[in-house]
C-alpha cells in the first residue's frame, strides 16, 4: 500500500529568525525529524514521524522551536473522533494490535480532582510543620492485633517483617528492559537516599544494582525473569505480581530485538530471545495456589521479608484483596487504571479496569468490616500525580503510595507516549546507548530526591492545616475529604460527604 | 438539623478530677466547686460527672444509668434487660427542679448481672457481653441510651452548666473516692443530653476538652474491634481505646497514655534498646489509636485515673497533689478553688501523663522525665 | 590546576558546548546575535568527537609541558606561570599553524575568518567556561587543583 491515508499528528514550527542552524535539534530527535537541506541553507523538518518529545523543543538553544498539535481536522463529529478514524486508518495498514504506552490517556473523570481537603479553623489548631514535629514515617508490612508484654515489659509480640519508608511513597515496579540503565541507577539510588524504595519489575535485579538491595523490592512475576536465590536474599522484600493497572489481565512481551547481553543476564535467558510473560502465571489459577507462592517465597527468604502482591484494580477488587490479605500477604499494591507501562495494547490501555480512587476506598472499606485491614499494608498506584493525590489516597485507606509516571516525568518524561518504540528520546523507555546516556543518573537521582522531598513538604504542610502531626493519623480518615461534583453512588462507595455536609 | 450522634459537632471544654488515694470518700460538692471555677469555658450545652465509690451497697453489680426520651422506649429496654440480666434494684434516679435544666428525659438506673445461662449460651465473658448490650440498646432501641455501666461508679449528666447538673441530681448527696467533671462548649449542637460527658464503658469513663482530627481514623480502627461509635463524639473514640488498650489487651496504664499519644520517632531512637523495642512494637501496632489533634482528657478506671495531653500540649492541663488527694483540672484556679495550700503544683508536659491510682507512691509515669513545675 | 573534563558515558553528543563556546567568545554575549550578526564570528575552541554512540568534546588540555608554547614562532602562545593557563595572544600570532601541528590532540582551530589561532581560554573573561556551565548532560565539569 502506497498511500498512508494518516496525516501528522504534530506540527513543527521553527521560528527562522531564531534559528542559527546549529542542527542540536537534529542530533537530538530519534525520530529523525529535523535535517539540514544544503540547497535551501536552512533547516527543515518532517512532521509526519514528530511525536512531540519536546526533546529539541528544550535542546534548541535560540527556542526556535514550539511543537504544536496538527490543525489539520476532519469534518466534525461528536461520534467519529479523530482517534476513532486515524486508528482505524492504521489496522486497516497493518493488520495488527494496536500499541500505546504510559497510562490510559482517556478523558474518564478524575476522581482525585473532585475531592478537597479540610483545614482546621478556631475549634482545633492547625499544626506549623516547620516549628513543630510532623512525622512521616510508615512501616509496610502485617501487624499483629495486640502487643503482648511479659511483666518486666519485654516485648513478647514477634513483629512480622516491615519494610520502614521515611516517605509514604514508592517507585512502582518499572522493569530493566522497559525502563534503561541510567532509570533503573537512578531510581535505585534516589530510593536510598531517600530512605524509601524502589522496584525492580519483572526483569530481574542488574548485579549494578545489588548494593541497593536494602531499597529494593524485588518482583516475581508470571515470566519469573532473573528470580534466583540471590535475587530473593537481596531484596527487602518480595512482590508477586498478578496484574498492572494498564493491562489487566493481560501479560508482557519485550520483543527479541530489545534483549540484549546486558538484559539477557540480567533476565536470565538468551540474547535476542523475545521475553514473553503469560498472561496469568500458570502456577497461579486460583487464591490457594497464591497463598501457596506466597509461602514458598516467605519460606525461601526465612520469614525475614515482607511478600507483598500487586494487583491490577478491576470490578471485583475488593474480594480479591480481601483473597489475598487471607493468602498471607504482607502488603497489597493496587494499580489504578491509570497506571502508566511501556507497552499494552491499546484498547485494553484504555477499557479495562477501574480507578483507582474506587479501588482503594472499596478494598480498605471491606477489609475493614472484615475486621483484618490493620493486619495488612495497601499500597495505591495508578496515577499519582502529586502530594495531593497522595493526602487523598491515603484519607481514603492506602498506607502508601507507588509512583511511576511521575518519576519518570521527573527524569525527564514528556509523555510522548511513545515508550514501546524504543525511540525515547529522554534515555527512560529506550535500550540505544545513544539515547540511554542522555539520562545522567547523577542529574536522574537528584532530581527524584528533589521531588519526593518537595512532596513531603506540601504532605506536611496538609497534614499541619487538618490538626495532624502523623502520617498514620490521616490513614482511613475520609472524613477529611469532601466531595465535588459527584453523584451521590460515588460519594457512597467513596465514602466520603458531599462538599458542605 | 441533625441530632448529635448523626454529626459530628466540635466542641471545647473545661474538665476537673479529684482522687483520694486512701480510699477515703468525699461528697459531690467538691468537684461541682471546682469546676464551677470554670464557669466561662463552657457554654451552658453539656455538663457531666462521674463518681466512682458511691454505691458500696451494690458493688457487685453493674450500675446502668439511662436516658429514655418515652415510655415506649423505657419498655422496650426493661423487656430486653430482664430477658438478659438479673436485676436486684432499680430506681428512678433522684433528681431536684432546678430554674436551668429543661427537658431533662425519664432518667433511671438498674443494679444488674447477667444471666448465667445467657452468657453460657454466649460463650463470652460477662464483661463483653454486658458491652454488646449497651451497643445493641444504644444503636437499636430508639429514644434509649445507657450513660453509665460501671460497677460502684456512675455517671450523671445533662445540659446545662455543671455546676447546674450537680444541683440537679443532688450530688452533694454521694460520696466517692474518684470524681471527674466536665464542662462542655459545643459550636453548634441543639445539645443532647447523651452528648454530654462524661462519657462511660463499663468502668472506664472520659473527660475531654479537644478535638481529635485523627477522629475518622480512631473510629475506622476500633470498628476493626467491633466497637460502634455511635455518637460521633472524640470522648466516645477516647474511652473505647482505652478499654481496648486496658481492659481487652491488657496493657499498663502507662503504656496506653505512649499508644494515644506516642513518643516521636526521634525520641524512640534515642531510648535504650529494651525501650526502643517496646516503642517501635507500640507505635507500630497502634498506630492507629494515636489521640491527633489538641486535646487534654482524664481517663477514670477501677482505682485511678490517667490526666493526660496531647504530645504537642495544644490544650491546657495543671496538676497539683495535697497528701493523699491528687487534682487535675483545666485550670490552677479550679484546683485552688477546693484545695488552697497544695503541697505541689505542676503543668504535666504534652504526653507525659499524670498516674494516680489508689495505693500508689509514684504519681508520675515510669518513663517520665521532669515536669515543668508550675 | 583546573581542568575541564569529559564524562563521554553521558555525553549525548548535541554539541550545545560548541554553540556556547562561540557564544563567549564572540563580542556579543548572547547566541542569537553572535550567530546572526558577529562578522567575525570565533570558531569555536571546543569540538565534539564522535563514533557513536561514543562522543565526548575536546578542548585544550593546558599542558604542563606544552608543546604549541615551546612551538610558537613569535612568542603569541604562552603558558601563564600562575594560573597555568594556556592562552594565545591574538595581537602577537600571525596565523602561521605553527601550533595547530604540534598539538598532540587537534586542540588548536585555526580561525580562519580572523586568521589567528584559536584555543580553549578556559573563558577567562567569565570566569567559568561557557561549555561547562550550559552542558545539558552534566557530561562536562571544571575540577581539580588550583
Ligand atoms: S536547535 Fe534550534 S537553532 Fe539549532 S538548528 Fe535546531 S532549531 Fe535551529
Ligand atoms: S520527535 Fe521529539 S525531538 Fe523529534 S522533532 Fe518531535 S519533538 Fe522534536
Ligand atoms: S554540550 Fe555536553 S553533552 Fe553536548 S556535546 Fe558538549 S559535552 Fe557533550
Ligand atoms: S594546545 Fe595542545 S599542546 Fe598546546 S597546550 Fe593545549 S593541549 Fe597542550
Amino acid at each position: 500500500m502506497s498511500l498512508n491515508y494518516l496525516t501528522p499528528e504534530f506540527k513543527v514550527l521553527r521560528d527562522y529568525d531564531k534559528c542559527i542552524n546549529c542542527k542540536v535539534c537534529m542530533r537530538q530527535c530519534a525520530n529523525e525529524v529535523h535535517s539540514y537541506d544544503e540547497d535551501l541553507g536552512k533547516m527543515v523538518a518532517d512532521d509526519y514521524k514528530c511525536v512531540n518529545c519536546q526533546r529539541c523543543v528544550v535542546m534548541c538553544p535560540t527556542h526556535a522551536l514550539t511543537i504544536v498539535k496538527h490543525p489539520q481536522v476532519f469534518r466534525e463529529n461528536a461520534n467519529w473522533t479523530y482517534d476513532a478514524i486515524r486508528d482505524i486508518y492504521r489496522q486497516a495498514e497493518t493488520g495488527g494490535v494496536l500499541l500505546s504506552a504510559m497510562g490510559n490517556d482517556r478523558p474518564y473523570p478524575i476522581y482525585w480532582d473532585k475531592m478537597v481537603i479540610n483545614a482546621s479553623q478556631v475549634t482545633n489548631p492547625s499544626i506549623d510543620p516547620l516549628r513543630e514535629p510532623m512525622e512521616l514515617k510508615i512501616f509496610i508490612g502485617r501487624k499483629p492485633d495486640k502487643i503482648e508484654l511479659d511483666e518486666n515489659l519485654n516485648v513478647k509480640t514477634k513483629m512480622p517483617p516491615q519494610l520502614t519508608l521515611n516517605y509514604p511513597i514508592m517507585f512502582s515496579a518499572m522493569s530493566y528492559g522497559s525502563i534503561s540503565y541510567n532509570a533503573h541507577a537512578s531510581l535505585a539510588r534516589a530510593a536510598k537516599e531517600l530512605g524509601i524504595y524502589y522496584n525492580t519489575g519483572e526483569g530481574g535485579l542488574h548485579k549494578d544494582f545489588r548494593k541497593y538491595g536494602p531499597n529494593t523490592i524485588v518482583q516475581v512475576a508470571s515470566g519469573r525473569f532473573g528470580v534466583d536465590r540471590e535475587y530473593l536474599k537481596t531484596a527487602a522484600a518480595v512482590e508477586i505480581k498478578i496484574g498492572q493497572g494498564a493491562k489487566p489481565g493481560i501479560g508482557g512481551h519485550l520483543p527479541g530485538e530489545k534483549v540484549s547481553e546486558d538484559i539477557s543476564e540480567t533476565r536470565m535467558i538468551p540474547v535476542g530471545s523475545d521475553a514473553i510473560s503469560p498472561a496469568p502465571h500458570h502456577d497461579i489459577y486460583s487464591i490457594e495456589d497464591l497463598s501457596q507462592l506466597i509461602y514458598s517465597l516467605k519460606e525461601a527468604t526465612d520469614y525475614k521479608k515482607p511478600v507483598g502482591v500487586k494487583i491490577a484494580a478491576v470490578n471485583n477488587v475488593a474480594a480479591i484483596a480481601s483473597g489475598i490479605a487471607r493468602a498471607g500477604a504482607d502488603y497489597i499494591a493496587i494499580d489504578g487504571f491509570r497506571g502508566g507501562t511501556g507497552a499494552a495494547p491499546k484498547r485494553i490501555r484504555d477499557n479495562v479496569g477501574i480507578p483507582i480512587e474506587f479501588a482503594i476506598a472499596s478494598v480498605d472499606s471491606r477489609l475493614r468490616s472484615e475486621g483484618i485491614r490493620h493486619t495488612i499494608s495497601l499500597i495505591a498506584a495508578g496515577s499519582i500525580r502529586s502530594s495531593a493525590d497522595i493526602v487523598k489516597a491515603i484519607a481514603l485507606g492506602a498506607d502508601a503510595v507507588y509512583i511511576g509516571s511521575a518519576a519518570l516525568i521527573a527524569l525527564g518524561c514528556h509523555m510522548c507516549q511513545q515508550c514501546y518504540t524504543g525511540k525515547c528520546n529522554w534515555g527512560i523507555a529506550t535500550q540505544d546507548p545513544n539515547l540511554v546516556k542522555r539520562l545522567n543518573p547523577e542529574i536522574g537521582y537528584k532530581r527524584l530526591v528533589n521531588l519526593i522531598t518537595a512532596w513531603g513538604h506540601e504532605i506536611q504542610e496538609m497534614l499541619g492545616g487538618m490538626g495532624i502531626n502523623d502520617i498514620e493519623s490521616l490513614k482511613g480518615n475520609r472524613l477529611m475529604l469532601r466531595g465535588i461534583g459527584m453523584t451521590q453512588k460515588e460519594l457512597d462507595v467513596l465514602g466520603i460527604l458531599a462538599a458542605g455536609e | 438539623m441533625l441530632k448529635e450522634g448523626n454529626i459530628r459537632i466540635p466542641s471545647g471544654c473545661a474538665i476537673s478530677g479529684i482522687i483520694d488515694r486512701s480510699g477515703a470518700v468525699f461528697s459531690g460538692q467538691i468537684i461541682a466547686d471546682s469546676i464551677a471555677t470554670m464557669h466561662d469555658r463552657s457554654n451552658g450545652l453539656g455538663g457531666g460527672f462521674a463518681a466512682y465509690g458511691i454505691y458500696p451497697e451494690f458493688k457487685e453489680h453493674y450500675a446502668f444509668h439511662m436516658f429514655y426520651d418515652n415510655t415506649k422506649s423505657k419498655q422496650e429496654t426493661e423487656e430486653l434487660l430482664k430477658a438478659n440480666f438479673v436485676i436486684a434494684y432499680e430506681d428512678k434516679i433522684p433528681t431536684r427542679k432546678t430554674e436551668s435544666i429543661k427537658n431533662a428525659p425519664l432518667i433511671y438506673r438498674y443494679f444488674a448481672l447477667p444471666k448465667l445461662e445467657v452468657l453460657n449460651a454466649n460463650e463470652i465473658t460477662d464483661e463483653d457481653f454486658v458491652v454488646k448490650f449497651i451497643f445493641n440498646v444504644n444503636k437499636n432501641v430508639n429514644g434509649a441510651y445507657i450513660f453509665s455501666s460501671g460497677k460502684n461508679m456512675g455517671v450523671f449528666k445533662a445540659v446545662g452548666y455543671p455546676e447546674d447538673v450537680a444541683e440537679f441530681y443532688k450530688l452533694e448527696t454521694y460520696n466517692g473516692y474518684m470524681w471527674t467533671a466536665h464542662g462542655r462548649f459545643p459550636t453548634n449542637t441543639p445539645g443532647w443530653w447523651g452528648g454530654a460527658h462524661p462519657f462511660n464503658l463499663l468502668n472506664i469513663s472520659v473527660v475531654h476538652n479537644g478535638e481529635l482530627s485523627s477522629y475518622d481514623t480512631n473510629r475506622k480502627y476500633l470498628e476493626e474491634f467491633g466497637y460502634s461509635c455511635t455518637l460521633q463524639t472524640d470522648t466516645e473514640v477516647a474511652a473505647y481505646i482505652f478499654d481496648l488498650l486496658l481492659r481487652r489487651h491488657n496493657l499498663p496504664v502507662s503504656l496506653a497514655a505512649k499508644v494515644v499519644a506516642s513518643p516521636l520517632w526521634n525520641q524512640v531512637e534515642r531510648m535504650s534498646l529494651k525501650e526502643k523495642e517496646l516503642y517501635h512494637s507500640l507505635k507500630m501496632i497502634y498506630s492507629k489509636a494515636l489521640l491527633n489533634g489538641p486535646f487534654s482528657l482524664i481517663v477514670t478506671y477501677d482505682n485511678g485515673f490517667i490526666a493526660i495531653n496531647d504530645r504537642i500540649k495544644l490544650r491546657p492541663l495543671t496538676a497539683a497533689s495535697h497528701g493523699d488527694v491528687i487534682y487535675v483540672a483545666s485550670e490552677e484556679s479550679a484546683i485552688r478553688q477546693v484545695c488552697k495550700n497544695p503541697d505541689r503544683v505542676w503543668i504535666p508536659k504534652g504526653g507525659e501523663p499524670v498516674i494516680a491510682e489508689m495505693d500508689q507512691q509514684n504519681v508520675s509515669e515510669i518513663f517520665n522525665k521532669k515536669e515543668v513545675t508550675a | 590546576m583546573k581542568k575541564v573534563y569529559a564524562k563521554e558515558e553521558v555525553c549525548v553528543g548535541c554539541k550545545l558546548c560548541e554553540v556556547y563556546c562561540i557564544t563567549s567568545h564572540s563580542r556579543y554575549k548572547d547566541v542569537l546575535k553572535a550567530y546572526k550578526f558577529d562578522s567575525n564570528r570565533p570558531a569555536p575552541r571546543i569540538v565534539v568527537e564522535e563514533n557513536r554512540p561514543l562522543s565526548f568534546s575536546l578542548q585544550c588540555r593546558h599542558c604542563d609541558d606544552a608543546p604549541c608554547v615551546k612551538a610558537c614562532i613569535t612568542g603569541a602562545m604562552q603558558k601563564d606561570p600562575v594560573t597555568g593557563v594556556v592562552t594565545c595572544d591574538t595581537d602577537k600570532c600571525v596565523g602561521c599553524w605553527t601550533c595547530v601541528l604540534v598539538c598532540g590532540f587537534g586542540a588548536i582551530v585555526r580561525d580562519t575568518n580572523n586568521k589567528i589561532a584559536s584555543k580553549c581560554d578556559l573563558c577567562a573573561e567569565s570566569g567559568e567556561p561557557a561549555c561547562v556551565k550550559n552542558c545539558p548532560n552534566e557530561a562536562l565539569v571544571y575540577e581539580g587543583g588550583i
